[in-house]
């Protein structure tokens, strides 16, 4: 078992693994930068050190002030969570040439699924069905030409190391890729440093849908899937555990598929395997694997009773999967919604500032997963992530209205939230019914403006 | 002598990309509407756009330094 560790990373998800840390026994060391000095992550921790400056590249970036913080506290294990460092395959090499557990993946795993033409190639091998595109990377528009036949238009121009919705561009038609394809790979090159691009094939309306895994590095378990087809800009903004679109039989490929894929790769730890599922023909088609803990893991753990970070610092410590596969069940359904600093009435333009009086929702089957309390700064340097209400009941029916329940409990004075984006949301009939797709909220959103009015009660 | 203030708290940018030329240099002459730098808050971008016109422009505040909303950035003649 891990006897101290370092939480690399801030906001509510620092608080998360500081929480599953203490309940396993295990000491916590939280960092900061100096705009974070009286965030709750320091406070909660059992020491804290500084890092450096607001800007994330010199604190929570900065791996030779992590390294130090860590040996300076007598820390033994890291967690990176998710963002900043957490699929970095260097930090994962550093943090174990410093004789500190990573926990997490080998760099080894992160490099691989981080390159995501590997990844695809990787999924295929063991049998997992990937979207139509490139087998391997695209060096030019000659090459492209074969696969552009399979794949039709609109195509996607993606590239190898991007991933999370960034490094994608569409293009409708050949003259429209034919001017893409080089703009593409010279982003690709200025943001990721790798100039390297695939193709896969759009799949017009599609729900996001992925399978939470953990491994020891030899077994694999999952945890059933999350549907995260609520989003804005490729940003998920309400996550859902199970899927209600899934048939049975779909939902046991679906998830077996993502066993095969982290067994294939030796995964230890936590991670997620997105899919893309089309309702019109049950197909499932495989995008990438995530390699840490995502944003909407407590929807999975909410419906199958398992601590997910507490799993992944189990393993970390050396021990094998305590579970079996044919101990891992669920129960009910659950959502959770983020609520994030920013204004909804104003095209979600950031909000950073201060908060005032909170009032946290509670009751039964309501969890909240915060960095806030009341007069605590939200700065404007990180992303606007501020809490993720997440509610669990018998049923879907019975989850959304104790959604609605918790928000109408939930207030955050002092600064605009997505809140009023979730009250309208929870009422619209197109989510009651489930029927949406990846593109359906930026849909509803250009018909829906006017009706995210700002919050009047700051 | 007139003042270009930040619109937003974040972090200033001079360049549009760390591999790029800056907006403007220390110096250069500024028309209304000229960018002047971006403003990183949450992860998103803010072009600063200059009100007025000026010349020999001078910035306050380096690249990547964090800014309150209402900072001065820049001062021109």
């Amino acid at each position: 078992m891990l006897k101290r560790l370092l939480v690399a990373n801030r906001g509510e998800i620092a608080v998360r693994i500081i929480r599953a840390a203490r309940d396993l026994g295990i000491g916590t060391v939280a960092v900061h930068s100096d705009a974070d000095r009286e965030a709750l992550h320091v406070q909660l921790a059992d020491e804290a050190v500084l890092i450096g400056p607001p800007a994330a590249k010199k604190s929570y970036l900065n791996v030779p002030a992590l390294l130090e913080a860590a040996r300076r506290t007598g820390c033994d294990s890291v967690h990176p969570g998710y963002g900043f460092l957490a699929e970095n395959a260097e930090f994962a090499d550093a943090v174990a040439a410093a004789g500190l557990v990573f926990v997490g993946p080998s760099g080894e795993a992160i490099r691989l699924m981080g390159d995501k033409v590997a990844a695809r190639s990787a999924a295929r091998a063991a049998g997992v069905p990937v979207v139509p595109g490139s087998a391997a990377r695209v060096d030019g528009i000659e090459e492209a030409r074969h696969i552009l036949i399979d794949t039709g238009f609109p195509v996607m121009i993606k590239a190898a190391a991007g991933g999370g919705g960034r490094g994608i561009r569409i293009a409708r038609n050949l003259s429209e890729f034919e001017a893409a394809f080089p703009q593409a790979a010279a982003e690709a090159l200025a943001a990721f440093g790798d100039g390297g691009l695939y193709l896969e094939k759009v799949i017009g309306r599609a729900r996001h849908i992925e399978v939470q895994v953990l491994g020891d590095g030899s077994d694999a378990i999952h945890c059933y899937e999350r549907e995260c087809s609520l989003q804005r800009r490729r940003q998920k903004l309400w996550e859902e555990a199970p899927s209600a679109a899934l048939p049975e039989t779909v939902r046991e490929a679906l998830c077996d598929s993502a066993v095969r894929l982290a067994r294939t790769v030796g995964y230890a730890g936590a991670g997620t395997v997105e899919y893309l599922y089309d309702d019109a023909t049950g197909q499932f088609h495989f995008i990438e694997m995530n390699t840490r803990i995502q944003v909407e893991h407590p929807v999975t753990e909410m419906i199958t009773g398992i601590d997910l970070v507490a799993e992944m610092l189990r393993i970390a410590g050396g021990e094998r999967l305590r579970l079996r596969q044919r101990d891992v069940a669920m129960k009910g359904h659950a959502i959770e919604v983020r609520l994030n600093a920013e204004d909804p009435a104003r095209d979600f333009a950031p909000c950073p500032g201060t908060a005032g009086a909170i009032r946290v929702p509670g009751g039964p089957g309501v969890r909240f997963d915060s960095m806030l309390y009341p007069g605590c700064a939200v700065p404007p340097f990180y992303d606007s992530l501020l809490a993720k209400l997440i509610v669990h009941a018998e049923t879907r029916a019975a989850a959304l209205a104790r959604l609605r329940r918790a928000l109408a409990e939930t207030r955050i004075e002092g600064l605009k939230t997505t809140r009023p984006l979730f009250l309208a949301l929870v009422d619209d009939p197109a989510v009651q019914a489930g029927d949406v797709h990846t593109r359906w909220l930026e849909g509803w959103l250009e018909a829906n403006a006017g009706r995210l009015q700002p919050e009047t009660e700051t | 002598m007139a003042q270009i203030l930040s619109p937003l708290p974040g972090t200033f940018y001079r360049a549009p990309a760390p591999d790029k030329p800056p907006y403007k240099t220390d110096g250069d002459p500024v028309a209304v509407g000229d960018v002047i730098g971006l403003i990183e808050v949450m992860k998103s971008f803010h072009e600063v756009k200059s009100e007025a016109a000026g010349s020999n422009i001078r910035f306050v505040v380096g690249n990547e330094e964090p800014v309150m909303a209402g900072a001065v950035l820049a001062e021109m003649e």
